[in-house]
Order: C-alpha cells, then structure tokens, then sequence
C-alpha cells in the first residue's frame, strides 16, 4: 500500500478569484452604505426624494431663476431671488455707517489680521517668531486704523455698523474672554476662600441671567451707577458685557480641563519648586487648555454669533442693517435673500472655527498610540 | 530642611518672613480684594442714591401695584390693561416658561431623532442630517428667529388661509386649533385619565420588581398603554362624550371660535427646537458613541435584538454621559427664549421692558428678571440633577 503524499502540488491550487461584484466598487459601496437593509433602502429613498424636492427648486431661486441688475424690487421680474440690491447695499452690510472715504481702514485691519493670526494658527509659517509680536500689537493697530486718532481722521463708533460691527465686538470679545476666563477659572479653585466665592457669585449669576439682560444693564443700570458727567461709549459697553458673558461660560470650560489634570502633576510642580503662577502657566495650564479646545472654541463661536444681539439694545450690525433694508420701501419683502446672504457671513465664519478646533485637536493630540 | 528654610527666614527681617507665610500673603490679598471691592460698591451706592434722587424716582416694589396700561396678546391667565404691573410681569414670566417648555420638548426629540439618525449606516441620510445639524448650529440663533417669523407672516390672509382638514388654520395671524370645551361629566374622565397613569406606574413597579425575582417579563408597555389611554376613553364613551370642539371659521378678517396661537410663539418655538435641537443631537452623538462596542456586541451575544440592545443596554448608558451637557442645553434655551423682544413675543424681558420705560424703575425691573432667570435655572438644574442622581452608574 502507498501513502499518498499528504501535499497538493503547485498546479492543483484554486486560482484566486476577484471579490464579489456586490462588495466592490460602486456597487459594493452602494449596498453598505445605501441599501444594507430593507429599511435603509426605504431611507435612502425618502432622502433622495427629498433631495430631489429641495436641491433644485433651491439653485433655482439662488441661480437660475435669479435677478442681479435693478435699483429697486421691482426691477425683479422673475421668480426667483432678487439680488438686485447687493450691489447698492453691500457697503452697508460691510462697513455700516463707516464714514466712506475711510473704508478703506477696515479693509487694512481685516487684511492685517492675516498676518497677525497666521503664527498663531498655523505651523510652519514663516517669520513666526516676528509675527507673533505683531500678533499682539494687532489689537492696538487695529482699534487705531478703526478709530482713528494721531494722523488719522477719528471715526466715532457709532458709525460702526454692519458685518464690520459684528467683527469688531467678536473679534475683541474673544481676545478678552479667554484670559479673563482663565483667571475665572483658576480663582473657582482658588484656596483663598474670599476670591473663590467672588468667582464662583459672578460666574453663575453672569451665567444665570441671558446675555439680553445684561446689554439691558449695561444700557441702562450702567449710567445710574456712574457719576452724571461720566458716559462710556456703547461700543466699550457692548464689548465688556459681551466679554464677561463669555468669560463666564469659559471659566467653566477651563474648570472642566483643570480638573482633568490628575493631581500628580500639580503635586510635581510644587515638589520642583516652582511657585504658584510658575506651576500653572508651565504645567497645569498648557495641559488643561489642550483638552478644554473644543470648549473654548465653541465658547468663541458662540459669542461670534451673539454679537448679533447688539441690534435689541439699537446697534446696526449686518442683521440690524438688514432688517432696515427690508423695511425700505424699495427692497420691501426680501426678507429671505437678506437673511440667508446674511447666515452666509456666519456660517463661513463658525463653520470654519469649528473645522480649525478639530484640526487642533488633532494636531495636538500627544496621546495617540499607534 | 524643614530647619533650614526656618532658619533662613527667622534671619530676614519681620516683613519678609510674613511675606514669605503663604497664609498670611493669601490672608492680604483676600483682604487686598474686599477693600477695592468695598470702595467700588461704595461708589456705586452713592452714585446711584444721588442719580435715583436727582431723577426723583422712588426705589421700591410699590410700582407693582399701580395699573399697567398696556395690552399683551398672548397670555396664559386673565390680563387687561387696567391689570397692574405685578400682573404683566408674571404674565411675562409664564409666556417664557410656556415657550421654554415647549422649546425643551421639542428640542430634545429632535435632537435625539437627528442623533440617533446621524450615527446611521446610511450614508446620504446621515449626510442630510449633518447637513442641518451644521447649518442651524453656525447662524445666529436670532437671525433664525426673525427668519421664520418673517416667513410666518408671509403666510396668507385669514380669508385664504391654508387648512388642515378645515378645523386647523394656518394665516399671517398665526395657526388657530380647534378650542375643547369641556361639558359635565368630562371630569369623570380627566380623573379616569389620572387614575390611568398611577395605575401604570404601579404596575410597571410591580413588574420591574416581579423580574427581578422571577427574570419573567411582563408586557408593561401594552398594559401602561391600555391604562393611560384605554381606561379615559372608555369612561369618556360611558359618560356620553362629554367634549365638543369649538372649530374656527374663518370670516373675512379673523376667524370666530377656537384658540389661537401666534406667529410669534410658534415662530420661537420652531427656532428655538431646531437651534437646540441641533445641539442636543451632537450631544446625543457623543454620548451613544461613548459606549463601547463591546456592549453591543455582548448585548448582541445574550440574543437580544438591535432594538432591545439600544433600549436595554446602550441608551441606558449613553444617558449618563448625556444628561449634563443636556440640562445646559435646556438652561441655554431658556435663557434663548428671551430673544423673544426681538419679534414682539411678551415674554419676561420684553415686558419688563415696557414697564422700564413706563416706571423708570430699571434697577428693580433687572432685578426681577435676574431672580426669575436665576430661579428657572435653578429649578431646571434641581430637577435633572435628581434624574442624573437616579440614572448614575450604582457602583459596589
């Protein structure tokens, strides 16, 4: 009896075969992204009917059905969106009742801002090191170039307006906010029994209370709790109650990151020596604000968006300003394309915050194994 | 060491040793604070004593008493303009309990639908709702407001408004639902309704404590369902139908009969829940994805099946990680709800408004709107935390 030699030889072997059609490719992506079960089949339906109902009759108004040339509403004949008045209005919605001949400043402050925050974005751009002291000259360049003063003519800041309004309260809120909130924060978890409480009183009241209270304060409580002959400008108004506001929700950002930090290393920091402010700005701090980012750039988000409520204490920003053209008898009724060219603004500014923090993040992430 | 360091500091000078006590420098910068804090409160008293009295303005809740003589179109208790002040505020403060509750519970079945929805495998339906998920959390939340109060007054004239099976209309003046009107006998069936719902709970204690022993399920959902529905309905068919509806009709200005509700609340509501709602759905995301596939999976493993295992095992879990940033949210849309003065809805702050310009009284008039949103806040927070407490992970 021989034994068969328990071995198949190279020429046997199955020749290897392409995947199913069904798990490949287009198709293949189709049926586990689209049609895995009778009920997604049934979903994907219902969306893309949807998408159907909505997409065109969409590009439609915007685009295709869409005016662009008249000087009043009823240029507009078609069916469509009329944005007939972008072309007449637009400075207003940019730079609202910014003196013309000096617009041309806000210009020169938004571009500036390229360079000044760059370095702080970005890795890897050059002259870094250079750029970061213009980073923090910029807000004092630039609330001279808006303001105006030595050589230049002075804009009062009640003609600040429109999306430039919205910038500039943001922009300062947000530059103010998350020092203060820091400070905030470290003083909840202070040992000193007096300043903890002061924090923690103004923290959750400030929380408390809508921020349209606290314009209504600065507004109105604001002048009966200064001398008569004392008035601050409504601009610097907006801007600290906008900032305490925010300050408060950073605070408790913060404190959510602080608490994070396992106590070793504040145990480690006192064991090196180091003092107070020392162990805080050099070990405890850059720790806790890595992981509090998202928190701090949502805060920033919504504070951006916030900036709108400046309109009910009777500043135009971009939605003040586009409110008053909706009640102007020749742009009367366009509502719609006003707000939607105004949520455009907003939208293109949070939405990219939001990106950049999980970019951040990502960016920061020191803990990923691989 | 210990001797050391006390060595050094005995040989410096009485100052420098008590600056060097870290108690001591925490004992002068505390005291350092109250005195400037002092000073500032100070000023501010007297600047306001002297202001208040140039003005000739007597401080004081006496003016809730005097006659309010403005009219409120949306109110939820009897209010004329010969009411007073005190009765316009708390007209005010239910307005924004009334909008903000609405508000919550709407926003927080929107945001767990949109959640839930995004975290599916489908693709172009997760797309979509990502899609509105971004949208709605990066515009302004005022801008959504006047948006679709604008668009609700764009609706027709009460002579051509939209119907819904000609008892619900939709007008420029807001939608206008049938009225009940309740006839005798109908509290028969209101009382029939509550015992319905105690019954319910105690059986589904009953049948939570019967699986515990025994491990038998009891279909606790049929029967609450039978309980809280069936029982009303019945007792309303025994006693007659005690309840008619009062339909609206439209004339050719406004409708005669039913109730209304105005553009202005429904347009809040509406932004308010689709704002909120957006957030609440990321908060959902987060906390379905913080649970473990490995819960799943053993979920999957015991036999149950992919409802079961969301309702049993994930969600449960999800809801620690959920609850939090939740109640936030619910604080962070009551207090959106006072965006309301921006398209005329009475609610708190915009009534109180009126009684500033009216009394001069601003600080009291702050005062008050501080108090009622600190006490909402509160109450909010008071109550999720009792359901956090009672959802918490108990531990051994």
């Amino acid at each position: 009896m021989t034994v068969q030699p328990f071995h198949r030889s190279q020429a046997d072997m199955v020749p290897e075969r392409a995947a199913p059609v069904t798990t490949v490719g287009v198709i293949g992506w189709l049926r586990t992204n689209l049609f895995s079960s009778w009920i997604n089949a049934a979903f994907t339906l219902i969306a893309l009917y949807l998408l159907w109902l909505i997409v065109p009759a969409l590009i439609d108004w915007a685009f295709v059905n869409a005016d662009i040339a008249g000087d009043n509403r009823f240029a507009c004949k078609s069916s469509g969106a009329c944005w007939a008045w972008v072309d007449q209005r637009i400075d207003q919605f940019l730079y609202g009742f910014y003196t013309a001949e000096q617009t041309w400043r806000v210009d020169v402050a938004v571009l500036l801002l390229i360079p000044a925050l760059a370095p702080l974005l970005f890795e890897g751009v050059p002259f870094a090191r250079q750029l970061r002291w213009f980073s923090l000259a910029y807000p004092v360049v630039a609330s001279f170039l808006l303001v105006g003063g030595i050589g230049l003519e002075g804009v009062p800041t009640d003609q600040f307006g429109g999306f430039m309004l919205n910038l500039t309260v943001g922009l300062a809120g947000i530059v103010l906010s998350l020092p203060i909130g820091i400070l905030l924060a470290l003083g909840r978890r202070s040992r000193l029994p007096i300043i903890r409480m002061l924090c923690i009183g103004f923290i959750e009241i400030v929380r408390g209370v809508p921020l349209i209270t606290l314009l209504f304060v600065s507004n109105i409580i604001l002048p009966i709790f200064l001398p008569p002959d004392v008035t601050v400008d409504s601009l610097i108004r907006v801007i600290v109650m906008v900032t305490a506001f925010a300050s408060a929700y950073m605070a408790e950002v913060i404190r959510g990151g602080l608490q994070a930090i396992p106590r070793g290393q504040y145990e480690a920091a006192q064991a090196l020596g180091l003092r107070y402010w020392q162990s805080m700005g050099l070990i405890v701090l850059p720790q806790a604000l890595k992981i509090s980012i998202p928190g701090i750039v949502n805060t920033f988000i919504g504070l951006f968006k916030d900036t709108t409520l400046v309109i009910i204490i009777g500043l135009f920003d971009i939605l003040g300003i586009g409110n008053a053209m909706v009640a102007h008898p020749d742009w009367q009724g366009l509502s719609t394309e006003a707000y939607v060219f105004i949520a455009l603004f907003f939208f293109v500014a949070c939405f990219s915050m939001s990106r950049y923090s999980i970019h951040l993040e990502k960016r920061l992430d020191t803990e990923r194994r691989y | 060491m210990a001797q050391n360091a006390s060595a050094r500091l005995t040989g410096r000078p009485g100052w420098q040793r008590l600056w060097s006590d870290e108690r001591t420098r925490g004992l002068i910068y505390q005291l350092l604070v109250v005195l400037g804090l002092a000073l500032v409160v100070a000023f501010i008293v007297s600047n306001t004593i002297a202001n208040l009295q140039r003005a000739g303005l007597a401080s004081g809740f006496g003016f809730l008493f005097d006659q309010a003589f403005f009219d409120i179109n949306q109110r939820l208790i009897e209010y004329s303009s010969t009411s007073t002040f005190g009765r316009a505020l708390i007209v005010g403060m239910l307005n924004t309990v009334l909008v903000s509750a609405m508000g919550i519970v709407a926003a927080t079945a929107i945001g767990f639908v949109a959640g839930i929805l995004r975290l599916s495998p489908n693709f172009l339906l997760s797309r979509m709702v990502g899609a509105y998920v971004e949208i709605t959390r990066n515009v302004p939340l005022l801008l959504q407001i006047i948006f679709w109060w604008v668009l609700l007054s764009g609706l027709p004239k009460v002579r051509d408004s939209l119907s819904i099976g000609d008892s619900v209309f939709l007008s420029n003046r807001g939608v206008r639902l049938p009225a009940p009107l309740f006839e005798p006998g109908f509290e028969w069936v209101a009382g029939a309704a509550l015992a319905g719902i105690v019954a319910a709970v105690f059986v589904a204690r009953w049948a939570r404590r019967r699986q515990e022993i025994s491990g038998q399920r009891f279909p606790v959902g049929w029967a609450g369902l039978a309980l809280i529905a069936g029982l009303p309905v019945l007792v309303y068919l025994s006693a007659g139908s005690p309840l008619a509806w009062d339909v609206p009709e439209p004339t050719r200005f406004n409708f005669r009969g039913g109730f209304n509700v105005t553009p202005e609340l429904v347009a809040l509501w509406i932004a308010l829940s689709t704002y909120t709602g957006a957030f609440i759905s990321e908060i959902v995301r987060a906390g379905i994805l913080s649970v473990s596939k490995g819960q799943t999976e053993a979920a999957g493993a015991l036999g149950l099946r992919p409802g079961q295992t969301m309702r049993l095992v994930v969600i449960p879990q999800a809801l620690r990680v959920i609850i939090p940033p939740l109640t936030s949210q619910y604080l962070n849309l009551t207090k959106n709800s006072s965006l309301a003065i921006a398209i005329g809805y009475q609610d708190l702050v915009s009534i109180g408004g009126t009684i500033l310009n009216q009394s001069g009284q601003a600080l009291e008039v702050v005062g008050i709107w501080m108090v009622v949103y600190l006490g909402l806040s509160l109450l909010t927070s008071m109550f999720m935390n009792w359901y956090n407490r009672k959802i918490a992970l108990v531990e051994r």
